[in-house]
């Protein structure tokens, strides 16, 4: 790619709908090459963020800047920011080829490359994201996988200096999304464009980005790198929001931070009683009911600990947290 | 200020827009109203009631009326024809239904006289049991429901098509009888759509003029119908009556018109559910 | 079956009584006399005059109300703004005046006893009772057309593609030209089919602004009218019978567009 990849700094964001705060006072740096999740639920504004930043909204106050420029004086045509849409916006009278050659096509005369060179580069760019022999098809007759790559395929035609993917995955079954996702992730890592998405699958979020910036009600809650945001949640709302977590009083307990004994062995623990025990899967998955309290509790152990213990509903059991977590309200 | 739009030629396609239908439309018809307005009101009122007046308004609305009931009718049951059976030359019937819509209406007019006089090919047979058409009130009729045909038929028959078959056969597995299931199922699935297209036709039947003027005489307090009423008045120079009467015209359209889009609206929103 | 055949007959028996039989009707009519009187009817002069006003009329109001219903259409469907709905209906207003009042209003503005009536005289400007008031009521009465057809189609098919086009760097007139227009192009037909059977046939409005001038402000409507009082019925019934091939071809066209948009 001929362009350098750019970072992006949003100043101060507030954008609203109507009387609805989409984004409210939202600052944020990405640096160049980085590959970036906005992780939310519904209405959190991660969308809107991402719009402001392609240029598809404006803010109502606040800057946003690329590479140090500000982003209100470069118009869309000119930001050089490939958009992946959520239902991926495909030309659907034109095709694949098409498609992926209309940015380079639509550039004025002076600075368009000759037809030929167009439908190389366009060729190679589907390549890229491995369709090739569907040049000829149009995106009604293409798998939502192949339309999503497409869409992507399109978007890297422009040479972009950053990339924005509305949850490129939202749209796919299970076993699709999940190679979609680490195919993009070796992208990334091949082209080093600067690349934020859009999310609601902490799943997603936590596998191939760099960074997670979590937001909430159009703030954001944490900006870190997957691990840090799992295992140091600044909020009780990322803690709840990423990962399982238990609520026990104030506190916040991880399904596998919590041990089980059958049997007192002299360290303070609290008494529960097994309401369920899940063996199918990877791991072994227990409810107990606290004594006392009588709040639910769900805790995660190996199955080989499981066997082990050999606990049945309606046996006592003796519980102990490895990791709490408190947050102040 | 406004904000920015992303896609570019909202001012220019709005402007432009705006500015047409002012120069097309609005502009035309406001001097409509600004000619009556030269009328004092008792003299506007004169106009619009004097007896021959009168009685073109009652032909008018009579033979709408008449005209769109007849065809929500026999609409309803041609759309439902044409959704539900299969037979020889169904596309073609089903293409044809708009002629209405696409000849114009001096050739209608024509033809229509030509089948319906005492020696034409219609006229004919009802000649011996004493039924005139042309030349009477009914050929007024006759010429509107040629003209309004189309509107039930063509509004009715998208929801006929979309109703769900499954529908019915839950009414029927509920021990429902096929007519208790059209009066009970079906028809209050269709009514607003039934409702719309017989406004419709009532609408284009009451200002209809081209086919109507060679069928029905034009005889004045018998079969003169409003816009051939406001014609004649225009031949006589009497543009302050023609304008009275056009205005009051304009006024039952514009009325006729908010009830059709209310209609379509709750249409809109039936389907929607 | 008794219920299927007997539906199917009383429709199929009301749509001949006034559909079928008065189609049938103009042909017959048209040809009592032979085939020679028929085609001697399009030698007259003033049915050719008829044909060339009738086409220059649509030639005029067909691409003007073209390009307003795309303005129109890409104005309502593309964006939102206060008052668009008032806009929509508005649009459709002609749709519920009558032919005669639409030719009305434009004698009220441009007639020789309006405001700019003496004005148009004194400069030699004829409007009504001359091409240019048959021009105009036209206009009028096809002024929806094209828009009815496109507002819906455009809303449907929403903006993402026309900001995923301006985001791969298209300007605007890219964008409508090579992403908007090829999606609406078979409606665009459909409207601008309708909107020239109506500018080509269209009787009651070009009636009051014609002036009835044989062989200068008649239109082919206006001329089969003109025929059919001089009880000339050959040629009132051959040119209405060029009219009804019209209306054939424009009803065989909307069906193929139809199933071009709804495979």
């Amino acid at each position: 790619m001929e362009n350098e990849p750019m970072s992006i700094e949003v100043a101060r964001v507030s954008k609203k709908f109507g009387a609805f705060p989409a984004l409210d006072d939202v600052s944020l740096k990405l640096e160049t090459g980085e590959l970036v999740a906005l992780l939310g639920p519904s209405g959190s504004g991660k969308t809107t963020l991402l719009r402001l930043i392609g240029g598809l909204e404006q803010q109502e106050s606040g800057r946003i800047f690329f590479d140090g420029a500000d982003a209100a004086n470069i118009s869309i045509r000119e930001r050089q920011a490939g958009f992946v849409f959520q239902h991926y916006a495909l030309f659907r009278h034109m095709s694949v080829l098409k498609n992926v050659a209309f940015g380079l096509s639509v550039r004025p005369r002076a600075k368009r490359p000759p037809r030929a060179e167009i439908e190389r580069r366009a060729r190679e760019l589907l390549k890229l994201v491995q369709l090739e022999g569907v040049e000829r098809r149009l995106p009604a007759q293409l798998s939502g996988g192949q339309r999503q790559r497409v869409a992507l395929a399109r978007a890297l035609a422009i040479e972009p200096r950053v990339l924005l993917l509305d949850e490129p995955f939202g749209a796919l079954d299970a076993k699709v999304r999940k190679e979609l996702r680490r195919w993009l992730r070796k992208l990334h890592d091949t082209l080093r464009i600067t690349t934020v998405f859009v999310t609601h699958d902490q799943e997603e979020a936590l596998e191939i980005a760099d960074r997670v910036v979590v937001m909430n009600q159009g703030r954001i809650e944490q900006i870190g790198a997957p691990r840090e945001v799992y295992d140091h949640p600044a909020s009780a709302f990322v803690c709840r929001f990423i990962g399982n977590v238990n609520e026990v009083g104030a506190a916040f307990i991880r399904p596998h931070d919590v041990e089980i004994t059958s049997r007192r062995n002299g360290a303070p623990s609290l008494d529960a009683v097994v309401e369920f025990v899940n063996t199918a899967g990877a791991v072994a998955k227990m409810d107990l009911r606290l004594e006392g309290s009588g709040e639910l509790l769900e805790a995660e152990l190996p199955r080989s600990r499981e066997a082990e213990l050999a606990l049945k509903p309606g046996d006592r059991a003796f519980v102990k947290f490895r990791d709490v977590r408190t947050f102040p309200s | 200020m406004r904000k920015k739009e992303v896609l570019p030629g909202f001012g220019l396609s709005l402007g432009y827009t705006i500015f047409y239908l002012s120069l097309i439309v609005l502009l035309p018809l406001s001097a409509a109203f600004f000619k009556a307005g030269e009328l004092t009101w008792p003299r506007f009122l004169a106009a619009v009631t004097s007896p021959r007046v009168l009685a073109s308004f009652r032909l008018s609305f009579g033979a709408a009326l008449g005209a769109a009931l007849l065809n929500a009718v026999f609409g309803l049951l041609v759309a439902w024809v044409l959704v539900r059976y299969r037979f020889f030359g169904k596309r073609l019937v089903d293409a044809l239904v708009d002629l209405p819509f696409a000849l114009p209406t001096s050739v209608a007019g024509i033809a229509l006289t030509a089948v319906y006089a005492r020696n034409g090919w219609i006229g004919r047979l009802l000649e011996p049991h004493g039924i005139k058409v042309a030349f009477t009130p009914l050929g007024v009729m006759v010429a509107l429901t040629f003209i309004g045909l189309p509107f039930v038929v063509r509004t009715v028959q998208p929801i006929l098509e979309d109703l769900d078959a499954d529908f019915e056969r839950a009414a029927a597995t509920l021990g429902a009888s096929r007519w208790q299931t059209f009066v009970r199922v079906i028809f209050p699935e269709i009514a607003p759509a039934l409702l719309t297209g017989f406004a419709l036709a009532f609408a284009r039947g009451l200002g209809e003029y081209g086919s109507v003027v060679f069928i029905s005489g034009n005889m004045p307090m018998r079969t003169e119908i409003i816009p051939l009423l406001i014609i004649t008045k225009l031949e006589q120079y009497d543009y302050r009556g023609a304008t009275a009467i056009a205005v009051a015209m304009l006024a039952a359209s514009l009325a006729l018109l908010l009830l059709i889009n209310t209609l379509q609206r709750w249409t809109a929103a039936r389907s929607a559910a | 079956m008794i219920r299927r055949l007997f539906l199917i007959g009383a429709a199929l028996a009301f749509l001949v009584l006034f559909l079928f039989v008065p189609l049938a009707a103009i042909f017959a009519e048209a040809f009592r006399r032979g085939a020679g009187a028929y085609f001697a009817s399009f030698r007259d002069p003033d049915a050719l005059s008829a044909i060339r006003l009738t086409l220059l009329a649509a030639a005029i109001a067909v691409p003007l109300n073209l390009v307003f219903g795309v303005a129109a259409a890409w104005a309502i469907a593309k964006f939102d703004f206060a008052g668009k709905s008032l806009l929509t209906s508005l649009i459709d207003l002609p749709f519920a005046v009558s032919p005669v009042v639409s030719g009305l209003i434009y004698v009220l503005l441009f007639g020789a006893q309006s405001w700019l009536g003496p004005w148009l005289s004194a400069h030699h400007i004829k409007i009504i009772f001359a091409v240019p008031g048959i021009v105009l009521a036209t206009l009028f009465v096809t002024f929806p057309f094209v828009a009815r057809e496109l507002i819906p189609l455009m809303q449907s098919q929403g903006r993402d593609e026309e900001i995923a086009a301006v985001s791969l760097g298209a300007s605007g007139w890219q964008t409508f030209l090579r992403v908007t227009l090829p999606n609406v192009k078979w409606g665009l037909l459909y409207g601008v089919i309708l909107c020239n059977a109506r500018a080509m046939g269209e009787f009651g409005a070009v009636s009051v602004v014609s002036g009835h001038i044989r062989g200068e402000t008649t239109t082919l409507p206006l001329h089969v009218e003109i025929l059919y009082n001089e009880y000339n019925f050959v040629a009132a019934f051959a040119v209405a019978s060029l009219l009804a091939l019209l209306a054939l071809v424009t009803l065989g066209l909307k069906s193929f567009v139809e199933w071009r948009m709804n495979p």
